[in-house]
């Protein structure tokens, strides 16, 4: 018992590890696109988008790390855009972001086509299997380092906004417009700036959805991961090193359902898989009230306020 | 900071016009604030002090005249060259952003702040930096956090910390109580005397131009009508320069009643504010037939939470309502039934649809009953208009016409149809919070006659205002608010300014 135990502990350790890092990536892109007081629900196209590119870049280049860069670049350009068309009077965020959600996934879907069959050169893991000798941990430690760049990266976010310039123009701009225009800080080019680099975390979570896990471009690639994602922002209260927690969690719940098959146990597998989306369901009814707002909430959200 | 003497500087306005379209906004305004002086800028809702400041703080751009500064004339095009040439404003509306700490306010707002900050070094000249001030707030505290008073002290700080030399402050004492606004002042007049500061102070109120002012300059309708030493013109006169010959209607004699029965009935009432904290606690109130009860406290410490409760807004989370004896909950049935009505802060808010038309949002406690409607469903939008036509009339709301969207409208008369709305049918209780807020004095005194006619007609009137003088005017009784408690309540005859401000700051 205590075997079939740890070997679903294991497997959620590494389903965790291995599933996490697109959710780390887009809800960081996305922290901070909310930080700066806007919400980019386009996000999903974003990953979407990215992976297309980034597995069409690696085959044609054949380097993976080009189309990683590629689907950075990719997602800059949509948060661009986002950014772009929301500078404009009387423009709903959310509404853009849907817009772009559909467009993200539709146009990938469509310059994709060519790319389901061929094979594209895939990242490399990092292997730190040499720190242990249980073979099942072994393989759980064959470690991306995308997902060591956005551990890195979330602390680096976490810091920079308590401790740069850059970092309190963002969370000023985010809680109050007015005071950022009062002293002279272009709102509208904050946020662009922050929805444009917070489209490029997200292209590069897409990269690692079809260059690594599960390391291959189709339509289904992403089922709803970059929604999920922005959900988890709010979960976390807005804080990137919570982003991180929050997206292991999300990692572990999705491996539930493979894990338990291993093991055996193929009964409700299907229930199991949809781990993540009750687990989102669960966490945004747990954490919201009626009575109150949300803490922590950027004061110039369009959702919170 | 080096130098303590001779730091303040004056600042001197000449021929300031502003037009906006066809509107003239400001009209050869010319006023001298003298280095180191407290200098009050009276003048009513709409009578271009928020525009002359802003002309002269660079964010209009005037559009004839000049600015000049200690004698050199001195061009300010945008508030970039306002900081430059150490001019400096706070606004009544903080400009500090809630979530961040006092520290990062401050770190924040300096032109010159580092990429990366340096917090142990940054927070020791910080530290270093209070101790030369006449107040202090604690710098580790998310803004939101602080009281009204502590951050309008962090707001002139921060005016300080940026080395500013003349700094404007829009009606500072609103948020703050008697006492709070007389200790700031107090520290702020001493400043100018010392010569450190240059003060020019947006206000309404004649106790503290007199208080504290050295000079005041007094503008009406675009124009500077007057002005000179504090001492040398009276109360009486600035009142007069101020509102000028507009004509106010005559006010309703109070018809004086004894021991009428008890109407509306708030037995221990508890309510939440939006971060889930009690925001009022055991509210025990009784208002009796034919009288106006008056709420005067600080805005923030729960007012305005009891007003949504009482008109539907907010839960209650303990307590009872009752009216006439009964049990009342805010809904719009029960509110017909037992005739509970309400005047609200910010009309276009709380009690009208801004792009509803004036006939539609008059009509809004009516549209589905005889006779505008049949069956309850269908409505008749002549009989709607015919209605609306009637009551614009008798209560004088200036609308270009019954389908205009009552956003079109001005703020006098958004309240004036809303007022039309609720008080002209048979009024049993009335609930009424800031109604003259940012209202002109014709407006105000016409508002605030129909408030007293209501009670005079047998209205319970819960009256809830953070201007203490329009409580002092109309209420047969007075409770104060603070904290979320009542903690006086008293018959107007039986108490004074000062025990309310007493009451205000939390006292017992």
């Amino acid at each position: 018992m205590t075997d079939v135990v740890t070997t679903v502990a294991v497997a959620m350790f590494a389903g965790a590890v291995r599933v996490s890092t697109p959710f780390l990536f887009v809800s960081l892109g996305e922290c901070l696109t909310e930080k700066s007081g806007r919400i980019n629900l386009g996000l999903e196209g974003t990953l979407v988008f990215g992976a297309m590119s980034a597995y069409a870049v690696s085959y044609l280049s054949g380097s993976p790390w080009v189309g990683v860069l590629a689907a950075g670049l990719a997602g800059s350009l949509f948060g661009a855009l986002h950014g772009a068309i929301c500078r404009l009077p009387k423009v709903s965020d959310i509404a853009i972001g849907i817009a772009l959600m559909l467009f993200g996934t539709g146009f990938a879907f469509f310059l994709g086509k060519g790319f389901i069959q061929p094979t594209a050169p895939r990242l490399q893991a990092i292997d730190l299997g040499f720190l242990v000798s249980d073979p099942q941990l072994k393989v759980a430690l064959q470690i991306n380092p995308l997902f060591f760049i956005g551990l890195i990266l979330a602390v680096v976010l976490w810091w920079g906004f308590a401790n740069t310039r850059i970092g309190l123009v963002v969370r000023m701009t985010g809680d109050s417009a007015a005071t950022a225009r009062a002293m002279g800080v272009s709102v509208d080019g904050v946020r662009f700036w922050a929805t444009t680099v917070g489209g490029f975390l997200a292209g590069v979570g897409g990269a690692f959805l079809s260059l690594f896990y599960p390391g291959s471009w189709n339509e289904g690639l992403s089922s709803g991961q970059g929604l999920m994602a922005v959900a988890l922002v709010i979960f976390s209260r807005w804080n990137p090193l919570a982003c991180v927690a929050a997206a292991l969690l999300f990692g572990a719940a999705g491996a539930l359902g493979p894990a338990l098959q291993s093991v055996g146990i193929s009964q409700g597998y299907h229930f199991f898989n949809a781990a993540p989306h009750i687990l989102t369901l669960a966490i945004m009814i747990a954490t919201s009230s009626s009575k109150r707002s949300l803490k922590g909430a950027p004061g110039e959200l369009s959702i919170t306020k | 900071m080096s130098e303590e003497g001779g730091r303040a500087i004056g600042v001197e306005t000449i021929g300031m016009t502003k037009i906006f379209g066809s509107l003239v906004a400001l009209e050869d305004v010319s006023i001298r604030v003298r280095p180191g002086t407290l200098h009050a800028l009276l003048g009513e809702n709409g009578a271009g002090k928020s525009t002359l400041v802003k002309c002269m703080m660079g964010f209009y751009q005037p559009t004839r005249g000049q600015m000049s500064i200690e004698g050199h004339e001195v061009a300010i095009r945008n508030p970039r060259d306002a900081s430059e040439a150490r001019l400096g404003m706070v606004y009544q509306h903080f400009t500090l952003v809630p979530s961040l700490t006092a520290a990062e306010n401050l770190i924040v707002s300096r032109p010159d702040c580092p990429e990366i900050i340096d917090w142990k070094r940054e927070i020791a000249a910080l530290d270093a930096f209070m101790a030369t001030m006449p107040f202090r707030v604690r710098l580790d505290t998310p803004v939101s956090n602080l009281s009204a008073g502590e951050k309008q002290k962090l707001e002139i700080l921060k005016q300080l910390y940026l080395d500013r030399r003349f700094v404007v402050l829009d009606e500072p004492t609103s948020v703050l109580t008697p006492d709070e606004a007389d200790e700031m002042l107090g520290l702020l007049k001493g400043m100018t005397t010392r010569g450190e500061l240059t003060i020019l102070m947006i206000t309404h109120k004649f106790r503290e131009v007199t208080a504290y002012a050295d000079e005041v300059s007094i503008l009406r309708r675009g124009r500077c009508v007057g002005g000179g030493l504090v001492g040398e013109i009276g109360t009486q006169e600035m009142a007069r320069l101020m509102i000028g010959d507009a004509e106010i209607r005559e006010r309703a004699a109070r018809v004086e009643r004894t021991a009428t029965p008890v109407v509306l009935d708030l037995a221990a009432l508890h309510a939440s504010d939006d971060d889930g904290l009690p925001a009022i606690t055991s509210i025990d109130l009784k208002v009796h037939e034919g009288e106006i009860v008056g709420i005067a406290g600080v805005s923030g410490n729960g007012q305005s939470e009891l007003v949504e409760v009482l008109s539907g807004q907010r839960d209650l989370d303990d307590g009872r309502i009752l009216v006439h004896g009964h049990g009342f909950e805010p809904v719009r049935d029960q509110m017909a039934r037992l005739k509970v009505f309400s005047l609200q802060e910010e009309p276009l808010r709380n009690s009208a649809v801004p792009r509803m038309t004036v006939a539609e949002n008059i009509a809004l406690r009516t549209f589905d009953e005889a006779p505008i409607a049949s069956l309850g469903w269908w409505l008749k939008p002549g009989t709607m208009k015919a209605r609306a036509r009637d009551l614009i009339a008798r209560y004088r709301v200036k609308t270009p016409s019954t389908d205009t969207p009552i956003e079109n409208l001005s703020g006098g008369n958004v309240q004036r149809a809303v007022l039309a709305r609720e008080l002209s049918g048979d009024v049993d209780v009335l609930i009424v919070a800031n109604p003259c807020f940012g209202l002109d004095f014709a407006s105000v005194a016409e508002i605030r006659t129909q408030i007293l006619e209501q009670r005079n007609r047998g209205a319970a009137v819960l009256l809830v205002s953070e201007d203490l003088d329009e409580i002092l005017e109309l209420s047969d009784r007075v409770a104060v608010m603070s904290g979320g408690r009542i903690t006086l309540d008293a018959p107007i005859g039986a108490t004074d300014r000062s025990a309310i401000g007493h009451a205000m700051a939390g006292g017992h």
